[in-house]
C-alpha cells in the first residue's frame, strides 16, 4: 500500500506507517463463524452446550489468531490472541457467579414463606412436623446466627478497633506496633476451623470435655473478625489528617478526648464499613460453628447455653445428613442458602452504602 | 479535664492537667491492652491447639482412627490438603492474572471499577453455599468430562480415573475448582493493586518503543509486579489450605494418597476431615484431630507468613 | 534518513475538553525545533499528538493532519504501533526499564520487531546507540549493570540510546532536562547539536535559553484565557523569534513578562 503512495519516489526508502490491519467487524463474525461451525459439528455429534461451547473457544482462538497473523503479521497476532485469552479469563470468572446465582434463587425460592421463618425443626422428619402438621423451618438457625454473631461482634469490635487507635495514635512505628500490624495481616490467613479449635480447647477446658454454647462460636468468630475491624479502622485513621488532630491539641484538648471526639467520628464511615464487611464475613461461617455451637433442632436465645443452631451449619447438615427424607432436607437447605446469601449481599451492600455516605468526612 | 479550657490562666505544667494524664494513661493503656490481646489471641491459637493436640503424639489404634501412629494418620491428609490448595491455585494464577488485567489495562476505567465490583460479589458469597453448589450442581456437570478425560487422556496418571473409572464428581478435581473460584477474588484483588501501580512512565517508556499493549505489558507490567503476584498467590493458597466447608461437602475423601485427580477415591483434606468427624469424636479421638488442626495452623501460618513478607517487601498492599 | 513533519489543522482534545486548537506549522527535516511556552498551554500534549502517543490517555483524541513523509499520521489504516516505531520519544522524566541491563534497555525496541537477533548484530547496534548517545565510554565496561543504577543524566541519555536504537526519522523530546543537573544539561544539549545531522528533532522545553541555545526555529504557545484552548502564537526561525518577534505576546514572553 506504501508503494502506491509514493510511486514517483523509488529511490527514497518510504517508511512504512500504513499496516494491513483487520476490519472492525473482524472479531464478531470471527466469533459467529467459530459458535457457528461448533454448534454444527456439536449438534451432530450430540455435544452438550458446554462441549460447543469449549469448541468454539478454540476455534475463535486458533482462528482469529491465525488470521490476524496472515493480515497483521507475527505482533500483532500474538497481541490479539493475550487480548482474546485475558479477556476470556473474565468470562469464566462469571460461570461460577452466574451459576451459584441461578441455581440458589431457582432452588432456594420455592419453599420460602411465612413458615419458613416461623417455625424450628423440633419433631419435623419429611416435609412436616410430625405431630402438628406445620411445615419444618429455620427459625432456630436464624436465631443462632443472629445471636453468635451478635455476641462475636460485642467482642471484637472494642478490641480492634482499640488495638487500631493504639498502633496509629500510640504505637507508631515502634517495634511493638509493627508486630502487631504484622500478626494481624497473618491472622487474617487463619482458617476458620483453626479458630473453632482454638475456641473449643479453651472452653473445654475451662468448663469440661461435653461443653458446647453459642458462647464458643462467638469466640471463634471473633478471632476471625478482629483483624479484619484492626485492618480497615488503622486504614481509616491514617486517612484522618494530622492537621485536626493539631488543632485539637492547639485548644488544649488532651489526646484521648482528641481521639474519641475529633478523630474517631471523622472516621466513622470507614470504620462502620468495615465492621459491616466483617459482620458479613462471619455470618457465612460454618465450620468452627460446627465444632464448638454444635447443632440443634429448636430455637435458643441463650449463647452461654446449650447448642446452638446457625444457618450455615443447617445448610450443612440438612445436605449431608442424607437418609430418607434427603429431598426434602436439600429443598429447606436450598431455601435456607438463599436466604443466607441475601443476608451477606445485605450487609455487603450495606457497608458500601456506609462508606458511601460517610465518606466525605474524611475529606478525601 | 474541660474545665481547664475555660476561665482558668493557662497552665503549662502543674497539677490542673493530673486529670488529662489521666484521662490519658488509662486510655493508651486501653488501646495497649488490645493490641496486646491480638497477640495473646494469636498465641493462645497456637498454646491451646499445642496442649490439647500433645496427647495425640502418642496415638495408635482405636485413638488414630485404626492408624498404627499419628504420623501416618495425618500425612495422607496434609497431602490432600496441599494437593487441593495447589490444585487451585494453578487454576487460579492465569484466571487471577487475566482479570486483575482485564481491571487494570483493558477494560475503560469505569466499566473495570464495575467489573471489580462483580468478583468481589465472587468473595461474598459463603463457602457453605459454595460447597452446597459444588455437591449439589458442579460436581455432577463435571462427571462426564471426567469420563471423557479417563477415556482419552487416561495414560496421563492425573487422569488415570481408576480402575473402574469415574463413578461420581466428588472429586479432588471438583474441590480444587470450587476453592479457585473461593480464593480467585482475593488474588485478583492484589494482583490488580500491583498492575495499577506500574509506573506510567515506564508504560509510556515501552509504547513510544512501539510496543503493542501486549508488549508494553509484558516488558514493563510484569517485571514490575513480579513480587506482588507472588505473594498474592502464596496469600491465595493460604486461604486455600484453610477452606473447610466447601471442601467438606464437595469431596468424597479417604485418607489415601494418589495422584490421580478423578478417580473414585480421593484423597480428604485436613479441614474437611475434622469438620467431617468431629461431630462423634470423643475423648483421645479429639486429640487426635486437634493434632491434625495444628499441623494446619502451622503449614497456613507459614504460608501466610511467607506472602506477606514478600507483600512488604515490595511495598504492596494485601 | 530524517523526514520532515506538515501539520494542519489540528484540535487536540481530553474528552469533551478542547486542549488545543488550530495549530499549522511545518518542521523541517534534521533540524531542531522547540515548542516554548506557559505551563498548561499544550506545548506537551501536541508533541505527544506527533507520534500518537496523546491517544493512550483514555479518551482522548486528535482532529486535523500531521503529515509525514507523504502519509497523513491520522489516517485510517495508519498503525499508531509503527508510527511510534518511526517517531522516537524521550520522556521529562529518565524512564529506562527498571529490571532490564544497560544493554537490555538500549535493544528493547530493537527486540520487539526480530526475536531473533545474532549476538555480534546486538552487540554493534549498543555500541552505536550508546556512542551516538555519547555514552558509550561511561558504561561501556557494566553494560549488565541496571539501567537504574546510572546518574539522572546518564539515565536520560541510555533513554536517547534506547530511542535511537530502532534508528528512527523522527525524535521527540518532552522536557528531556527538566529533572536534570546543570552538567548533565549541557550534555544533553550537545548531543541534541550532533543528532540533528541525522534526525528531525522536536523538543519541548520552559527554558527559553535552551530553546535558543540548541534549535533553528521555535514555535510559541500560549493560552488565550484561562480555561480556553492552547494555540501556537508564533512559529519563526529561533534567531528572529528571540531577536524580532512578530507578535506582542510572543515579545512580552520572551522578555520575561509573564509566564
Amino acid at each position: 500500500m506504501t508503494e502506491l503512495l509514493e510511486p514517483e519516489a523509488p529511490v527514497r526508502r518510504p517508511i512504512p506507517l500504513q499496516a494491513p490491519q483487520l476490519p472492525r467487524w473482524a472479531p464478531p463474525v470471527a466469533l459467529f463463524l467459530s459458535l457457528a461451525a461448533a454448534g454444527l459439528v456439536g449438534l451432530l455429534l450430540g455435544w452438550g452446550p458446554a462441549g460447543i461451547a469449549v469448541v468454539a473457544w478454540v476455534l475463535f482462538l486458533v482462528g482469529f489468531t491465525g488470521w490476524a497473523q496472515a493480515i497483521e503479521g507475527r505482533r500483532k497476532a500474538v497481541d490479539r490472541m493475550f487480548a482474546t485469552l485475558i479477556w476470556s479469563t473474565f468470562v469464566i470468572a462469571m460461570v461460577p457467579l452466574v451459576s451459584v446465582t441461578w441455581e440458589v434463587v431457582s432452588k432456594g425460592h420455592g419453599i420460602i414463606g411465612a413458615d419458613f421463618f416461623a417455625n424450628d425443626m423440633r419433631g419435623v422428619l419429611g416435609e412436616t412436623n410430625i405431630v402438628t402438621g406445620e411445615p419444618g423451618g429455620i427459625k432456630h438457625a436464624l436465631v443462632g446466627t443472629l445471636m453468635i454473631t451478635l455476641t462475636a461482634t460485642a467482642m471484637a469490635v472494642p478490641v480492634g478497633v482499640m488495638a487500631a487507635i493504639y498502633l496509629v495514635e500510640y504505637g507508631k512505628r515502634t517495634r511493638f506496633a509493627r508486630t502487631i500490624t504484622f500478626l494481624v495481616d497473618v491472622m487474617t490467613g487463619i482458617p476458620s476451623i483453626v479458630a473453632g479449635l482454638f475456641a473449643f480447647s479453651l472452653l473445654t477446658l475451662i468448663f469440661g470435655a461435653a461443653y458446647r454454647s453459642g458462647f464458643g462460636g462467638s469466640v471463634a468468630l471473633a478471632v476471625i473478625m478482629v483483624p479484619i475491624v484492626v485492618r480497615a479502622t488503622e486504614e481509616m485513621l491514617k486517612l484522618v489528617p494530622d492537621e485536626l488532630r493539631e488543632a485539637s491539641y492547639a485548644l488544649g484538648v488532651p489526646k484521648w478526648r482528641t481521639i474519641v471526639k475529633v478523630v474517631l467520628p471523622t472516621a466513622f464511615g470507614g470504620i462502620a464499613t468495615g465492621v459491616t464487611l466483617a459482620v458479613a464475613r462471619v455470618a457465612g461461617e460454618t465450620a468452627p460453628l460446627l465444632i464448638i455451637a454444635g447443632s440443634t433442632t429448636v430455637a435458643n436465645w441463650n449463647v452461654f447455653e446449650g447448642r446452638m443452631m446457625t444457618l450455615p451449619v443447617f445448610i450443612y447438615s440438612s445436605v449431608t445428613t442424607g437418609g430418607k427424607y434427603a429431598a426434602e432436607q436439600e429443598a429447606r437447605a436450598w431455601g435456607a442458602a438463599l436466604v443466607l446469601v441475601v443476608i451477606v449481599m445485605s450487609l455487603n451492600l450495606l457497608a458500601r452504602l456506609l462508606g458511601k455516605i460517610f465518606s466525605p468526612k474524611t475529606g478525601r | 479535664m474541660t474545665d481547664t479550657t475555660t476561665d482558668q490562666p493557662p497552665r503549662l505544667d502543674d497539677s490542673g492537667s493530673r486529670a488529662t494524664r489521666a484521662g490519658d494513661s488509662i486510655f493508651s493503656g486501653l488501646a495497649s491492652a488490645a493490641g496486646l490481646t491480638i497477640l495473646l489471641a494469636l498465641a493462645g491459637v497456637a498454646l491451646f491447639l499445642v496442649i490439647e493436640g500433645a496427647p495425640a503424639f502418642t496415638a495408635s489404634g482405636e485413638s488414630a482412627y485404626g492408624k498404627d501412629n499419628i504420623v501416618v494418620y495425618v500425612w495422607p491428609l496434609l497431602y490432600g490438603t496441599l494437593l487441593a490448595a495447589v490444585l487451585a491455585m494453578v487454576i487460579v494464577t492465569p484466571l487471577a492474572v487475566g482479570l486483575a488485567l482485564v481491571i487494570s489495562h483493558y477494560a475503560p476505567r469505569r466499566v473495570g471499577t464495575y467489573l471489580g465490583y462483580l468478583i468481589d460479589l465472587l468473595a461474598a458469597v459463603p463457602s457453605v453455599v459454595y460447597g452446597l453448589w459444588g455437591r449439589v450442581v458442579l460436581a455432577p456437570a463435571l462427571l462426564p468430562l471426567y469420563l471423557w478425560l479417563s477415556d482419552n487422556l487416561g495414560w496421563i496418571p492425573f487422569f488415570d480415573g481408576g480402575e473402574s473409572g469415574p463413578t461420581h464428581g466428588r472429586t479432588i478435581f471438583t474441590a480444587g475448582i470450587v476453592l479457585a473460584v473461593m480464593a480467585l477474588p482475593i488474588v485478583t484483588a492484589i494482583c490488580r493493586e500491583v498492575f495499577i501501580q506500574t509506573p506510567r512512565i515506564h508504560e509510556e517508556a515501552a509504547l513510544a518503543l512501539g510496543a503493542t499493549k501486549w508488549e508494553m505489558i509484558r516488558m514493563t507490567v510484569f517485571p514490575y509486579a513480579r513480587s506482588g503476584v507472588i505473594s498474592a498467590v502464596l496469600l491465595g493458597l493460604g486461604r486455600a489450605l484453610g477452606e473447610t466447608m466447601a471442601v467438606a461437602m464437595v469431596l468424597s475423601g479417604a485418607g489415601i494418597i494418589t495422584i490421580d485427580l478423578i478417580g473414585t477415591q480421593n484423597p480428604s483434606t485436613i479441614a474437611a476431615n475434622i469438620a467431617l468427624n468431629f461431630g462423634n469424636a470423643s475423648g483421645s479421638k479429639i486429640n487426635t484431630l486437634i493434632f491434625s488442626g495444628l499441623v494446619l495452623f502451622v503449614v497456613s501460618f507459614a504460608v501466610n507468613f511467607v506472602g506477606r513478607w514478600i507483600a512488604s517487601r515490595g511495598e504492596v498492599k494485601g | 534518513m530524517a523526514k520532515s513533519i506538515d501539520v494542519s489543522d489540528v484540535n487536540i482534545y481530553y474528552g469533551d475538553f478542547l486542549a488545543v486548537e488550530g495549530v499549522n506549522m511545518s518542521i523541517r527535516a534534521r533540524s531542531v525545533t522547540a515548542f516554548i511556552g506557559p505551563s498548561g498551554c499544550g506545548k506537551s500534549t501536541f508533541l505527544r499528538s506527533l507520534n500518537r502517543m496523546h491517544e493512550v490517555i483514555p479518551g482522548a483524541r486528535v482532529e486535523g493532519k500531521i503529515v509525514v513523509d507523504a502519509q497523513d499520521l491520522y489516517a485510517p489504516g495508519v498503525d499508531p504501533v509503527a508510527v511510534r516505531r518511526q517517531i522516537g520519544m524521550v520522556f521529562q522524566r529518565p524512564n529506562p526499564f527498571p529490571t532490564m541491563s544497560i544493554y537490555d534497555n538500549v535493544l528493547a525496541g530493537n527486540r520487539l520487531n526480530s526475536k531473533k537477533m545474532k549476538k555480534s548484530e546486538a552487540d554493534d547496534i549498543v555500541e552505536k546507540s550508546l556512542r551516538g548517545a555519547n555514552l558509550w565510554t561511561e558504561v561501556k565496561d557494566r553494560l549488565g549493570k541496571p539501567g537504574m543504577g546510572l546518574s539522572g543524566g546518564q539515565q536520560q541519555r541510555l533513554c536517547i540510546a534506547r530511542a535511537i536504537a530502532v534508528e528512527p526519522q523522527v525524535l521527540l523530546m518532552d522536557e528531556p532536562c527538566s529533572a536534570l543537573d546543570p552538567i548533565s544539561t549541557s550534555a544533553i544539549e550537545d548531543l541534541i547539536h550532533e543528532l540533528k545531522s541525522e534526525y528531525t528533532i522536536v523538543i519541548v522545553t520552559h527554558n527559553m535559553q535552551q530553546a535558543a541555545r540548541v534549535s533553528d526555529e521555535t514555535g510559541f504557545f500560549n493560552l488565550k484565557a484561562t480555561g480556553e484552548p492552547g494555540h501556537l502564537v508564533e512559529f519563526n526561525p529561533t534567531a528572529k523569534m528571540f531577536a524580532n518577534p512578530d507578535n506582542a505576546a510572543t515579545e512580552a514572553y520572551i522578555s520575561g513578562r509573564f509566564g
